[in-house]
This record gives structure tokens, sequence and C-alpha cells, in this order.
């Protein structure tokens, strides 16, 4: 099976779950014997996977900042502009949508020397070279939607152009994947996707592959055993992942259980916000912004938790839970997140219900067992959606597919 | 000869409303949800008995009409009881009319369907005395076989059950306790030949109970022949055919669309075509047959999931921390002498409280998360040890949490900071 897959960013330079997916399922598919050939916007240095790299332009490579800040699939066209000022030797492309099309018109020439049975195209930045490689093979396209314009946004702001893309992205595959069953309503409710061309794929989790600690060590054991609790929110600090709604939930918590830390890992557009929000609720002291962690630091964080809270507005899949529950921390996540679909022994609540997400966070401080329970049960979720399963199912879809086509 | 013995478990929790770490002292009434979620019990209830108690009743009513042969033997819980009379006292009039036929015997158990014969002894007895007066104020009659929650049942239960002056008790025909030994005889407890024992036929008693509706198993559709069939054969093999299955089984575990009422119905007469076959109540069962064997159980049998044992109510930390925190307070709450307290503490005693906790395949969406009203075990948990916090300031005459004093740990998180970073 020859897959020519289109990303638009990869581990260690990305800045966004994408690359971290993509990673995942390319090396699990690698493994699985799949002839992957993993295709790049612009050239830049990337982990090893097994399969062969493959830049759509090869001429004008970036460094490793460059790559971080200009591969996130998260990027505004507000940031490009800020960017463009700050950056004016980039020899990158004037605007997001110049870039993404860019990208389109170098694919046919990258699908024809590459060869492929079936392409799959990541996220709408890669939607329009996905459908150039399909014209120029005429081989199937699986189009793999990890997050929409709406999840981006928070369901606010959609940028028609991208929604536009990622309609036809949808409709134009000849199967979609989503990442949850959560995404898979949002396709087929907001895109008028067809039903049975959508497939949910969940993400996958592999031990080694995250930041997982093997023990807590001096200062942070004193501070547990002396009966502190640590309450943990991991994320970019935005408004599809509801910091604000941690931050009321802390309140709530702290007016009953002031023996408490809130501890936000992550930084974004909503970080002086946060912070100044703590301020005025008078509960800076026992707020902690940590900014973005590497691995190492961000594994300890995990393992000194007593609870991660994600509490995202509309998150399409959410790898962070399953990163907690590796590292033995339960998980209190929202109902509007598609990790809740493969995390059973976690608490669920909604996004918006801060004093039920108050109401969980108290009991797992106050009750051990309880903490023991989710923790043992949920990690076993955790360890079960290994990515290893993932790519399995996404071989045999390739293989249905290829069938299907070639009887019709 | 084969007697068929019908026992039909009523029960029915208080199941407990979503109960937030904010209520505690500020709202003492636990058991009263009025919304449209599954813990509010009169609607849990009044859905109940339109489905099962009323149209399962009448089919038992027309069987007993119909065949002067047909006995049978209910065990209603006290908390059941006590909400029919406050939900739907129709039920208790329908069952009052087959009582009065003087052909359906009412078996003893603990009023809370509780678990209190782990820690407590006391309590135990308590409930049992309890039930006992609630049935003869009901139905005029007094119970003289025991059944334990879930067919809970091991030696020292026994052994408490006898010392009560009961006849006998009923247990589960588990292959743990039985061995090569047959459940169609009478068995008596260790070391006790006088305390009998009635033990389920588990491969018939869930054949109706669990495999009726299924269409997977090969001997679907199980109709009244068939199953008069399997009770013929067991003629010469044992005197007794003891069916043991919760009533719910009729219209509400087996809807009423499977045809589960009409096999009710044509059972009796069919399994009455051999000239051999009977009925028998469980008092006539241990009064007429005596005991071939002693059964010796060392270790907890149930009736409940595969295991059988008591795995569905204790098995996780939440399960063990819940009930050592309820056994925890029983000396204070019977100190206190206060009666709606201690009525409270008895209504969590029920097992329901605990059996909703279970984690053990949740993730399969097995029969756990089918009985549970919560949406996961962890809810179930952390509505129940909000309320035993509750009790507690009820108990210490706290009327309102006091918020305690803000205390500043600005230092250590500035210590956790230092900790990550270094």
């Amino acid at each position: 099976m020859k897959v020519l897959m289109y990303g638009w960013e990869f581990p260690p330079h990305n800045s966004g779950g994408l690359g971290v997916a993509c990673y995942g399922l390319t090396r699990a598919l690698v493994g699985e014997g799949a002839d992957v050939r993993f295709v790049l916007p612009r050239k830049y240095p990337v982990a090893q996977t097994g399969a062969k790299m493959v830049f759509a332009d090869e001429a004008n490579p970036l460094d490793a900042t460059q790559a971080r800040i200009y591969a996130s699939g998260y990027v505004k066209e507000g940031d490009i502009e800020f960017l463009r000022g700050k950056y004016p030797e980039l020899q990158y492309g004037p605007s997001l949508f110049d870039e993404v099309l860019r990208y389109a018109a170098l694919s046919p020439l990258v699908a024809l020397q590459q060869g492929a049975d079936v392409i799959h195209a990541h996220d709408w930045l890669c939607i329009p070279a996905g459908l150039a490689a399909k014209e120029a093979l005429g081989v199937p396209l699986v189009v793999h939607i990890h997050a929409t314009e709406f999840d981006r946004t928070g369901f606010g702001q959609v940028n028609q152009g991208i929604y536009d893309i990622e309609r036809r992205g949808v409709h134009e595959a000849d199967k979609v994947f989503a990442v949850s069953a959560y995404t898979r309503q949002l396709l087929i409710d907001r895109y008028g996707a067809d039903p049975d061309k959508v497939e949910v794929m969940h993400n996958g989790i592999d031990a080694d592959d995250s930041a997982v600690a093997s023990a807590i060590e001096g200062e942070m054991r004193r501070l547990k055993e002396a009966g502190v609790g640590i309450v943990l929110f991991v994320g970019r600090l935005t408004l599809q992942k509801g910091p604000d709604y941690f931050l009321a939930a802390a309140r709530k918590v702290l007016s009953h259980r002031p023996d408490t830390i809130f501890v936000v890992s992550g930084s974004g557009d909503m970080s002086k916000r946060i912070i100044n929000d703590a301020a005025a609720m008078g509960i800076s002291d026992k707020m902690l912004f940590t900014g973005f962690l590497r691995e190492k630091e961000l594994a300890r964080l995990y393992k000194c938790a007593d609870l991660v809270v994600m509490p995202s507005v509309s998150e399409p899949f959410g790898i962070v839970p399953l990163e907690a529950l590796l590292n033995g921390t339960p998980v209190l996540i929202s109902k509007q997140s598609g990790v809740a679909e493969v995390v059973h022994n976690s608490l669920k609540t909604d996004f918006w219900d801060t004093d039920e997400m108050a109401n969980k966070i108290i009991s797992v401080l106050d009750h051990p067992a309880l903490r023991e329970t989710l923790a043992t049960e949920g990690g076993r979720d955790a360890r079960a959606q290994v990515w290893r399963k993932v790519a399995a199912r996404c071989m045999m879809m390739y293989t249905k597919l290829l069938k299907v086509l070639s009887h019709a | 000869m084969s007697a068929v013995c019908l026992y039909f478990q009523v029960h029915q929790p208080r199941r407990i409303k979503r109960y937030r770490f904010f209520d505690i002292g500020n709202d003492h009434e636990y058991f009263n949800d009025l919304g449209e979620r599954d813990t509010n019990n009169g609607r849990v209830l009044r859905k109940v008995a339109s489905k099962c108690y009323l149209p399962a009743n009448e089919s038992i009513l027309h069987n007993l009409n119909a065949y002067p042969e047909f006995k049978a033997s209910f065990s209603l819980s006290g908390v059941a009881l006590e909400q029919f009379e406050e939900y739907a006292p129709e039920v208790i009039d329908s069952f009052k009319r087959l009582v009065d036929t003087g052909r359906i015997e009412i078996l003893a158990e603990t009023y809370y369907h509780s678990l209190s014969f782990l820690r407590s002894p006391d309590e135990f007895r308590e409930q049992v005395r309890m039930h006992a007066d609630k049935v003869h104020e009901l139905f005029g009659v007094t119970p003289y076989v025991f059944r334990n929650t879930e067919l809970i049942f091991r030696n020292d239960i026994a052994e408490q059950v006898a010392d009560m002056g009961y006849l006998g008790m009923l247990a589960e025909g588990a292959d743990q306790l039985m061995g090569w030994r047959k459940p169609t005889f009478v068995y008596h407890a260790k070391n006790d030949p006088t305390f009998k024992l009635l033990l389920k036929h588990y491969k018939l008693s869930d054949d109706i109970a669990f495999r009726f509706s299924n269409k997977d198993w090969e001997e679907w559709p199980l109709t009244a022949p068939k199953f008069a069939n399997w009770v013929n054969a067991h003629n010469g093999d044992g005197h007794l055919i003891n069916l043991f299955m919760d009533y719910e089984t009729f219209g509400e575990h087996q809807w009423e669309d499977t045809g589960i009422f009409e096999f009710l119905r044509a059972m009796p007469h069919e399994v009455l075509q051999h000239p051999d076959n009977s009925f028998v109540t469980p008092t006539e069962a241990l009064t007429n047959y005596a005991p071939v064997g002693e059964i010796d159980a060392p270790n907890y049998v149930s009736w409940a999931d595969v295991e059988r044992d008591l795995s569905a109510w204790m098995s996780n930390p939440i399960q063990h921390d819940a009930l050592r925190a309820f056994f925890d307070m029983e000396q204070e709450v019977k100190r206190s002498g206060d009666e709606d307290i201690l009525r409270d503490w008895r209504r969590l005693s029920t097992s329901d409280h605990f059996y909703y906790m279970c984690t053990k395949w949740f993730q399969d969406g097995d029969v756990h998360k089918y009985f549970s009203p919560y949406e996961s075990p962890y809810e179930a948990f952390i509505a129940y040890m909000n309320v035993l916090s509750d009790m507690r300031l009820r108990l210490k005459g706290v009327p309102k949490r006091k918020r305690s004093a803000w205390e500043s740990v600005a230092h250590k998180a500035r210590g956790v900071l230092q900790a990550i970073k270094s």
C-alpha cells in the first residue's frame, strides 16, 4: 500500500497537535507495512518515522524557528500580518492562503514523482494540495479532519474562505476521516457531509512519544504530602480551550478549599486576559502560570497534579487527557471533546457548567479513593489507545476504499 | 417429580439526586429529585409500576385463578414498599390481592435491601425486624423464610438468620458453592442440620431472566412448552426447580413486546401438563423435603454478575471508601437519637448505591451502566460522599458550613514553579 500523505507541520518543530498526530499515525502505518511518503510544504529538520519525507518546495528551506512559527495550522491572518513585519527576511508567501495555494500548485508534480495508491490529506491547509494530487493521479483521496474552523473559533468568527475549503474537501474526498464522533457530527451538521462517507478515526497515543515522567521529586513530593491540591490546565490559552471556564471553576473551588493551587500551562492570545481576570477575582496567589513547557517539564507537572482539567469549548479530539493518564493523573474533561469517546473512566462536565466542574474538582481533591480509581481505570483506557490499532484500522479503510472504487 | 418454586424479587432503591459539594450544609433532602433524570424516584417508580408490577401482577393473578395448583413467592424490600405507598399505592393493593389468595408467600429480607450484614450484625437484625413489621402491617402475614440482598450468602449470615428463628434461606446455586451437587435438592447450612437452604437453579432461572429475548441464543425464542420440557427433564433428578429472579424481568428487563407476559401466563399450564409436576412455596419446599447435604460457604456468594461474588458492590477503591465512610458513622448516628438522620443513614445502606459505583466493564456499556441512573460510577460516588458529609454536619448540629479562613499558599505555589523549572 503506497500512501501519499499531505501534512503541514511535523515534530519536533510543530506548534500544535496536528504534527503530533501526523507523526504517530505515520510511524504506526509504516509499522503496519505501508509505504508512506509524507509531504510537507517546505524543507526543515523533522523527526524520523521510517516514512520517506518529501518537501514540496526543496529550494527554500526553513530553520527550526521559522518552521515552528509558520507551520502552525492555527495561525490567523492577523498573526501573519504581525509576523511579516517582524521577520521581513522570511521568504515565505505573502499570506497563509497564498501559502496554501502554493502548496497546491507544487502538489501535482510531487504526486507524479512519488506515485500513490491512495492520497491522505490532513486538515484544510492540505486540502487544496490533496485535491490537486487526486486530479493528477486519479487515485482515491482521504481527507482527515483534526479540527474545523468552528472548533478553532469556538463557534465565533468563522473565516468563510477556510470554511469553503473545508467544505470542498469534505465533499470531494472519496473518504473523510473525522478525529471523533463529535467532529463527524459537526461535519454532517455544518458541512452537509454524507454520513456514509465519514469514518471516525480517533487519535492514538504511545507511551514513548508522550511526555511521561518516572517520578516526582523533592519539593513537589513534600508539597503533595502537605495536602496541597494541585489542579492543572494544559493547552493554548485561546477561546477554544476554555481557560476562562477553568478560572471560574477555580474561584468556586477556592472559596471552599483554599489549600489548592491551580496551574495553567500554555500560552496564547488570552494569556493577558486570564492573568488579569485572576487578579480581579483576588485569586492570583493561588494561580500559577508556567507559560509554554517542554516535554520533560510538562511531564513533571502532569505527575505532580492531582487532577488535569480540559474545559474545551469545542475539542475535536484533545490529546492532553491521554498524556495525563499515562502519567498516572486522572482527568476532568468537557463533554464537548472527542477524547471523551475513548476515555470512559474520566469525569465529564459541560464546559459552561463551572459549578459541576468545581464540585468534581473538590471531590477528587477530597477523596483519594476517587483519584486512585479514576487514575487506574482511566489509565487502562489511555493505554488501549495505541497508534498501532489506529493505523491498522486506517489500512483497512484504504483497502476497502480501493476495492469499492475498482468495482465501480 | 419436579416441584417448581418461584421467587420474584421486588426492589426499588431511593436513588440519590445530583448532590453537589455546594449543597452540603444547605440541603438535607437527598432523594427528592423531581426533574427529568433517572434519579427522580417517583418517576422511575410510576414507570416501572405501569410497565412491570401492575401487568405482571395481573398475569400472576390470572394464573392463581386459572390453576389451583399455582403458587409463588415474593420478597418486597421495605424501601420499595414505602415508595409504592408514596407514589403508586395501587401496586400495594395489587400485591394484596395476590397475597389474599393464600398461595403467595412473602419472604423476609432487610428493610433497606442493604449491605448491613457486612459490618454490623446489630443493624442487620434491626433491618430484618423492620421489614417483617412492614410486611405484617401491609399484608397481615409473617415471613418464615429469609433471602438476603442479591442472594448474598456465607456461613456466618446463615448462622445469624438461623438465630433469628427463620426456617431457612435462599442462596445462589453458584458453581463455587455446589461443586458437583445439584440445586434440585434441599440442603442445610454448615454445622446446622435444622437450618435449610434453597439453591437457585441458575441455568433455568437465567434462561428466563437474562436470555429470554436474546436472538443470538440458540434456544430463542423460548416458548412455554419448550421451557416445560426442560423442567420435565429433571424428573427423577431431584425434587425442586428453584426459579429465582428479579420481578422486573417481566416488562422492565424483558419488554412487553418480547412476549414475556404471554410466557408468564402460559408457563404454569405447560408445567402442569406433566402429572408429576407441581408448584411449591419456599416454606412448603423446606418443610416437605429433608436436606440431602451440607452447604459450606466460607466465602461470599451472590447472584450478581458472572463472578457471583461481592465484586459488584465492593471491588474498586471508591466502593471500599464509600462503605467504610458509611459504616464509620453508625455509632454516632445511633447515639444522636435523631429519627430523621437515622432514616436517611439507613436509606444510604441500600446496596444499589454501591452497585452504581462499580467500574467492572464500565467501558463496555454493560448491565451496571444500564441499571445506573448516573452518567458514570464516579458521579454516583461523588453524590454519595457529599451526602455523607452533610450527614456529618447534621450530626454535629452545625446548620451551615462555615467558610474556612483564607490561608495563603503563594509560597507553596512558588515552590511548585521552582520544582518544575529545576
